[in-house]
């Protein structure tokens, strides 16, 4: 099977009822999508599938061959943050980071098929996603911030090099 | 069932409705995978290995066709294009699960969707059955129309889902009662539409899967007031425990939701 995942044209071997996200976490070393509930219920492994946000989890490879996959290392690098991840930065809407990546890829699709996202549009828009320790408000901070363009991507400084996040954690799957 | 790994399952992914018909046969051995969202967790877990898969995104199953006042809405057509529908169908579509979900969930699942471990499922069968629907589906016996909550009560294993037609309603009801987590299938749902045959009547979460309530339509149609009406709902209720919600409120619940949807009647869309 084929998939064009971040601008790159990838071959898969994986069997074809293997999740997406298997698949990209396993197969591909695509890490950002996270493996929480493997169900759709937690929002954490949610991809761009051809511009559309879906549970990656839910998604056997055979029902997506040849299809465009997006996922937050698509979106921007370290001193090139996309404005919902620069947005996310600004008003500290991480604190573990495992439902971000999520938050981020729907925030992503929900801002492009509605750019002027009210508040309201926002709670309901990323109602499926669970985060157990910010509290919400940050995040749809962050994404209220995005959606009006109220982000400064120039401010944001890395806080530490690539290669001292695998110091951090040896041998982490990230 | 000799299947042991997921990867000795075989896919079969029709371009066509004939091909679809064709490779499900009489439905012996065919596990049917719609949108993916009941049936992938079962795969992940490893609590179901089927032999054969049949997969429907591209079998031309998709779609809401609209003669006058008539829909027909294929089977593999997403709960999110349903959310415009004509009521109540529209209201109960906007009501399941999250944004993502409603992408990829179809309406053949929700159909078709076996009651739960947990929890009944299948939120937009008190709307079909309260428009009427007819169901078209094929298997042994070559293709057939019968209405929906006949559908419902025999159970999907071995049809295969093609489309389900009704006519808009003169006027609509809805009510239900909602967990405040989204994700959460809906503990009740009560659908009233009126027809052209009279008020019918749909319930989502009083039984394993949807069901008519001809007790309170009948009540109607003999005179009483949608109060008097909606105490006769609990004749067609199977109400069980679940993770939603106990049977003694479900039943204490379902004859003012019934109530609610009769007041809420309103002007077809």
């Amino acid at each position: 099977m084929k998939l064009t995942v971040n601008g790159e044209q990838r071959d898969l071997h994986s069997p074809p009822l293997t999740s997406l996200l298997t698949a990209l976490r396993e197969e591909l070393d695509i890490t950002s999508p996270k493996a929480g509930c493997h169900q759709g219920g937690c929002g954490a492994c949610t991809v761009l599938v051809d511009g559309e946000a879906r549970r990656s989890c839910l998604l056997p490879l055979a029902a997506v061959d040849g299809a465009t996959i997006t996922t937050v290392e698509g979106l921007g690098a370290a001193d090139d943050l996309s404005p919902v991840q620069a947005a996310f930065d600004e008003h500290y809407a991480a604190q573990c980071g495992f439902c971000t990546s999520g938050f981020i890829m729907a925030a992503t699709a929900l801002i492009e098929r509605t750019p002027k996202a009210s508040r309201e549009d926002i709670l309901a828009g990323l109602s499926g996603h669970v985060c157990r320790c910010t509290g919400y408000i940050k995040i749809v901070s962050a994404v209220e911030a995005a959606a009006k363009g109220d982000v400064h991507p120039d401010k944001v400084e890395p806080s530490f090099e690539p290669e001292e996040a695998a110091v951090l954690i040896p041998g982490s799957p990230a | 069932m000799t299947t042991t790994s997921l990867a000795a399952a075989e896919v079969i992914a029709p371009v066509s409705r004939a091909e679809a018909v064709a490779a499900f046969g009489d439905g012996s051995g065919v596990t049917v995978l719609g949108g993916g969202t009941i049936l992938m967790p079962e795969l992940n877990y490893g609590r179901l290995r089927p032999q054969r898969i049949l997969m429907l995104q591209n079998a031309g199953l998709s779609g809401v066709a609209r003669n006058g006042t008539s829909l027909t809405i294929g089977a593999m057509t997403t709960v999110a294009e349903l959310e415009e529908a004509p009521e109540p169908l529209g209201t109960a579509a906007r009501n399941v699960a999250d944004h993502e979900i409603r992408g990829q969930a179809t309406l053949g699942g929700n159909l078709c969707a076996p009651a739960g471990g947990a929890t009944p499922r299948g939120d937009l069968q008190a709307a079909l059955i309260a428009l009427g629907a007819q169901v078209k589906t094929a298997g042994k016996g070559g293709e057939r129309t019968e209405p929906i909550e006949d559908f419902l009560a025999a159970g999907p294993d071995e049809r295969l889902l093609l489309e389900v037609q009704f006519d808009e309603p003169q006027r609509s009801g809805y009510a239900a009662a909602h967990r405040p987590h989204a994700h959460a299938y809906t503990i009740l749902a009560v659908c009233a539409a009126e027809t052209p045959a009279g008020m019918r009547v749909g319930l989502s979460g009083a039984g394993p899967s949807g069901r008519r309530a001809r007790s309170v339509e009948d009540a109607l149609a003999g005179g009483a007031s949608p109060e008097e009406a909606s105490q006769k709902v609990l004749d067609d209720a199977e109400t069980s425990d679940d993770a939603l919600a106990s049977a003694w409120y479900r039943q204490r619940l379902l004859p003012i939701l019934v109530q609610r949807a009769l007041d809420d009647l309103g002007g077809g869309k």
